[in-house]
């Protein structure tokens, strides 16, 4: 089971959060055109990378907040979690 | 049977308390502190079981978690437990346990027919038999190798023991209660780290029990009891026995299983049978010691064959002789220990040592005590059928290529001792790197990947001197590390025998003209010439010869066969061990049973019950519950001798011409508030949203991204920034996290909070043509009227003292009103509405009756909405705006999502009028056709309609738009149906909806 860091509550275990995807994707601004290829990578098209990667998490069995984790899917690693708004450097 | 292999005054068990138990039916006796397989040994029983394959007999091989095939079948307390390792289950008063794989008994099994056929039964046998003809598989070879293998039955019956989960954090985790084990706790604890320290056997002390060395002026033994009876008192340390750490997951997570009751006749009250914890270590010790490993020889399964160290243990700690004529079998000098203890106790061993002129102190001392020693001999072979009888002896030349000549001597039992592999099971879960070191021929933990430090004789140091200075010096700096204080304690004075190097001679060679098997894994029946068979047919990698043969497989994990399986290997294939490599070591190191794992969920504990706060009303009133999610709400109220479909019928039909109330608790609710509140709702719903005026309710449609409906609901405007939403019952986690994710990730600039109140309000929807006469009588001096609270209305209100919310929306198509109080005022609500109902006469209905109302008037609900419809399909595409984006439109305009043809909902009525439409059909165009049948559409939901008093449901057809009056057909093949229907619209009460807003 992983532990994760909330940036609100410290270090929570797994169990207390629920995965929510690739962190990096960005929803098309409401109203703008957008075409079907880049509406497809955005609803459908995902990398599933080997190594670091930056996804979303939420804690959901605590404070309810949408956080990011850095984490290498092959070796579970957590390199650094920010909030919400923070930016993914 | 007397215990006559049972020594006087030897041994750590309670001679005070004696117990009886029975083997295989028969009466024996023990002492409290025995094993099962100590007090068998005490009594001469050495025949337990028959090996997997071959069904050849077999014995005890080890004393504890090494044991690969003393396995029996546990009955206690009425229960039986397969797969109980006789050498670790600890002796009660009235235990029972039979043998495991063999039939009709363990002293005559049929199955041994398999030895007389073992050149039939390679390595990967059952892939090359069983194969063909191919019909053979589930009606001749599955069930007879089912019957025929095995570690016992598991029970069918209801498990009625207790199990538990326990979460733990501490600083130091510390795996084995040996010398290192101890010297790491005591240094850690006592320089204030929290630390569990985890012994899996009943005894703390490890090596210490049963080695003779002296620390600090006292025995081992001593020292570790003094240790332990320390560490008992400081409230940072957790001390636990029999508890088993048996995985290493990731980020520091281990996993422990308590045995709380399995040494005991019953459970005691209130306490579980196991407990598992999880166990959040920032540092972990693996302390859990070597495992002796054998040498391979001819027969070598043949019971009474058994590692050295076990020897010594039944002697030392059971007071046990595994037999009154030894021999030992070493390379080192592990195995002079254990002759010197049979020795001391008056019984003459006969060593056997592959060395041609070892050194040391523990030799000379056996030299001294008159100990028979042959060196550069080996056994050759056992002899015995269900016990050793004699072995086959023989000098080995220097190059240990070639036997001299072979002589047979008498013995009852042989030791072996191959020397010792590094128990690194845990170390490799966590993710090391292992590497190999040739000293000890064995692989120890290298470099870490997560914090974990291996110590003493798990990391391949074998002195006591060496381990306890390192272990000190581990526990000391790691808790520094944590605790930042720095309480050094001094180091005990140690005193033990030196000892030599040992022969790396592992497998001794055939003699000329014999053919006899030697095996390298007992609990899987792999010997030397299966492994030769799968290298000869082209199996390389380690992995692969692993999974062909079944070396090294299932609870024992190769715990005793690893490194001889890999020096064959190596040998065959002309390689050095490190270069072929080792399996990966998998969790659980040892077997855990089932129910440890489940722990306390099971049955209607395998999930939370939540209950509205009218509950105690429908049980009273004879209502029966139905799960809808994790609630139970009431499916119908029985009156009389009624049935689901009478007393649904009737709730349903009182709706449509009286009045009914429905508890709809259930409901997920979310408070929104803030200035943005409007704009939020505007995009997560499809419809408009920013002019709804306070006091008003509108009907919303969700969407995915992908443009999938995910749910509907109402949202209310109570006042200038706050809105009360209200989603299905199943969706309502979903949608709460769905909006925090647009507020917090998306849309962060919008200054709203969301926050689910379900379980703050209770809910009761009140339905039907006299619906408005009761809400009169229950808020008189509100105005109800339909011009006071029109359709899509909400007021608030005061019901006899109680403030509540009135909302005027409908889900059974008739004139309704969804009345919330706070929760703990719900059921005050709930009898006041009753009561008041009686003179309209009210009926409570159920999720039946609600069901049917909705579907008879076309309203769509979780099954149409099903997380693959759009709302075209749902005959909601008049929410969708075309003004404003929201989300999920750009999804909309997908080819398949605008096809023709696209799939829609539609009513079905059975030309008969009479034949219920199972859901889950399938609408065909021909029922005639040839299979597969084109399907055209399936039935979501069905129902019997009191409206028009016949069988209806709603389908999602394809083309339902133009498909209005067509004649199908339902196929179930399920229920083996085909019913003739015809298509009709989704709205078959009041398709108007005039009665709503009546």
């Amino acid at each position: 089971m992983l532990h994760i860091k909330c940036p609100h509550c410290g270090m929570r275990s797994q169990n207390e959060f629920s995965y929510g995807g690739d962190a990096s994707i960005k929803r098309p601004e409401l109203g703008k055109e957008i075409s079907d290829q880049d509406w497809d990578n955005f609803v459908y098209n995902r990398k599933s990378l080997r190594g670091k990667h930056w996804e979303l998490w939420q804690h959901i069995s605590g404070c309810r907040q949408w956080i990011k984790v850095e984490r290498d899917t092959s070796t579970h690693e957590i390199f650094n979690t920010l909030k919400a708004n923070e930016d993914i450097s | 049977m007397t215990q006559s292999f049972r020594l006087e005054n030897v041994g750590l068990i309670n001679r005070d308390k004696k117990l009886s138990f029975k083997f295989n039916g028969k009466t024996y006796y023990g002492f409290e502190g025995d094993t099962l397989a100590s007090a068998l040994i005490a009594n001469g029983v050495h025949l337990v079981g028959r090996s997997f394959k071959y069904h050849r007999p077999r014995g005890f091989f080890g004393a504890g978690v090494d044991e690969p095939y003393a396995i029996v079948q546990l009955y206690r307390n009425g229960e039986t437990e397969p797969n109980i390792k006789a050498t670790e289950q600890e002796l009660f008063e009235g235990l029972e346990a039979t043998s495991v794989n063999c039939w009709p008994n363990v002293n005559f099994d049929i199955g041994a027919i398999n030895n007389f056929l073992k050149i039939f039964l390679p390595a990967g046998f059952y892939y090359k038999t069983f194969m063909w003809p191919k019909s053979f598989w589930f009606k001749v070879y599955e069930p007879f190798i089912r019957k025929a293998a095995g570690l016992g039955v598991a029970s069918i019956k209801h498990d009625k023991e207790r199990y538990e989960h326990k979460y733990e954090y501490c600083d130091l985790l510390i795996t084995g209660s040996g010398p290192s084990g101890l010297a790491s706790a005591y240094a850690a604890a006592k320089n204030g780290a929290r630390v569990i320290l985890a012994e899996d056997k009943s005894r703390f002390g490890g090596t210490l029990l049963t080695s003779e060395v002296n620390i600090g002026n006292k025995s081992g033994k001593e020292w570790a009891e003094g240790i332990i009876a320390e560490l008992r008192e400081m409230p940072n340390v957790t001390v636990k026995n029999r508890s088993q750490v048996f995985g290493y997951y990731d980020h520091n997570m281990l996993v422990m299983s308590e045995r709380i009751s399995d040494h005991l006749p019953k459970t005691k009250k209130f306490h579980p049978k196991q407990r598992l914890w999880y166990i959040r270590a920032k540092e972990v010790l693996i302390s859990s010691g070597s495992i002796e490993r054998p040498i391979v020889f001819g027969n070598n399964d043949t019971p009474g064959v058994m590692l050295s160290s076990a020897a010594k243990e039944y002697l030392k700690v059971y007071g046990v002789l595994v037999g009154k004529n030894p021999l030992i079998f070493t390379n080192n000098d592990s195995g002079y220990e254990t002759a010197i203890e049979f020795k001391k106790n008056g019984v003459d061993p006969v060593i056997l040592d592959t060395r041609k002129d070892p050194r040391s102190e523990i030799v000379d001392e056996a030299k001294n005590l008159g100990i028979n020693i042959k060196f550069s001999y080996v056994v050759v072979a056992a002899h015995g059928y269900k016990k050793v009888k004699s072995a086959d002896i023989a000098k080995i030349s220097d190059d240990k290529e070639k036997l001299g000549v072979v002589e047979n001597i008498r013995c009852d039992c042989i030791c072996v001792s191959g020397f010792w592999t590094p128990t690194i099971h845990l170390a490799s879960q966590s993710g090391n790197k292992t590497k190999f070191n040739e000293d000890i021929d064995a692989f120890v933990p290298g470099i870490s990947k997560q914090n974990e430090t291996t110590l003493g004789a798990a990391n391949g140091s074998y002195t006591l001197n060496e381990t306890l200075k390192s272990s000190f010096k581990t526990g000391h700096e790691l808790s520094k590390k944590i605790t930042n204080k720095d309480n050094e304690i001094s180091f005990p004075n140690v005193i033990e025998k030196k000892s030599t190097s040992h022969d790396k001679f592992w497998c001794v060679p055939l003699p000329q003209g014999k053919n006899y098997k030697r095996f390298l894994d007992f609990q899987n029946d792999v010997a030397v010439s299966d492994i030769e068979i799968a290298l000869k047919e082209g199996y390389r990698s380690i992995e692969h010869v692993k999974r062909y043969t079944t070396l090294g497989m299932a609870t024992d994990q190769g715990k005793t066969s690893n490194l001889n399986g890999l020096q064959l290997v190596s040998k065959i294939e002309n390689k050095v061990v490190p270069n072929v490599g080792h399996t990966t070591f998998r969790p659980p190191y040892t077997p855990v049973s089932i129910g440890a794992i489940v722990g306390r969920e099971v049955g209607k504990y395998s999930k939370p019950t939540r209950k509205s706060p009218m509950h105690s009303w429908h049980e009273k009133n004879n209502a029966v519950f139905v799960d809808a999610g994790v609630w139970l709400r009431p499916r119908y109220y029985k009156q009389g001798n009624e049935n689901l479909f009478e007393a649904s019928k009737r709730e349903a039909k009182n709706v449509r011409t009286n009045v009914g109330v429905c508890d709809v608790t259930t409901l997920g609710k979310i408070d929104i508030k803030g200035p943005d509140a409007a704009k939020l709702l505007n995009r997560v719903y499809t419809n408009a949203w920013l002019k709804l005026p306070i006091g008003k309710a509108r009907y919303g449609v969700m969407l995915r991204e992908d443009g999938i409906v995910m749910d509907d609901g109402t949202t209310t405007r109570i006042s200038e920034n706050h809105y009360h939403m209200t989603t299905t019952t199943a969706q309502a986690a979903n949608i709460l996290s769905h909006l925090e994710y647009y507020l917090q990730l998306v849309w962060p600039e919008l200054n709203v909070n969301v926050v689910s109140t379900t379980e703050q309000w209770a809910g009761a929807a009140i339905a039907g043509p006299r619906s408005r006469d009761l809400l009169q009588k229950l808020f008189p001096n509100s105005d109800v009227s339909n011009e006071g609270l029109p359709f899509m209305g909400y007021m608030e209100g005061d019901l006899f003292g109680v403030s509540a919310r009135i909302f005027r929306i409908s889900f059974s198509g008739e004139l309704a009103y969804e009345v919330n109080v706070e929760s703990d005022n719900g059921n005050f609500m709930w009898e006041k509405i009753i009561e008041a109902g009686q003179e309209f006469k009210i009926q409570p209905y159920g999720t039946e009756a609600l069901s049917t109302l909705r579907i008879e008037m076309g309203h769509v609900a979780g099954s149409e909405l099903d997380g693959r419809t759009i709302p075209y399909d749902n005959s909601l595409e008049g929410l969708l705006s075309k003004k404003k984006d929201f989300i999920g439109k750009r999804s909309l305009i997908r080819k398949a999502f605008t096809a023709e043809d696209r799939q829609k909902v539609v009513g079905v009525v059975p030309l008969d009028k009479k034949t219920s439409i199972p859901e889950g059909s399938h609408l065909v165009k021909d029922s005639n056709a040839p299979l597969p049948n084109p399907k055209l559409g399936y039935i979501s939901a069905s129902c019997w309609s009191v409206e028009h008093d016949n069988p209806f449901s709603l389908a999602i057809l394809k083309d339902g738009k133009n498909m209005i009056g067509e004649k199908l057909f339902v196929m179930s093949p399920l229920k083996n149906k085909v019913i003739p229907v015809e298509i009709v619209s989704s709205h078959y009460v009041d398709p108007k909806g005039e009665r709503v807003r009546s």
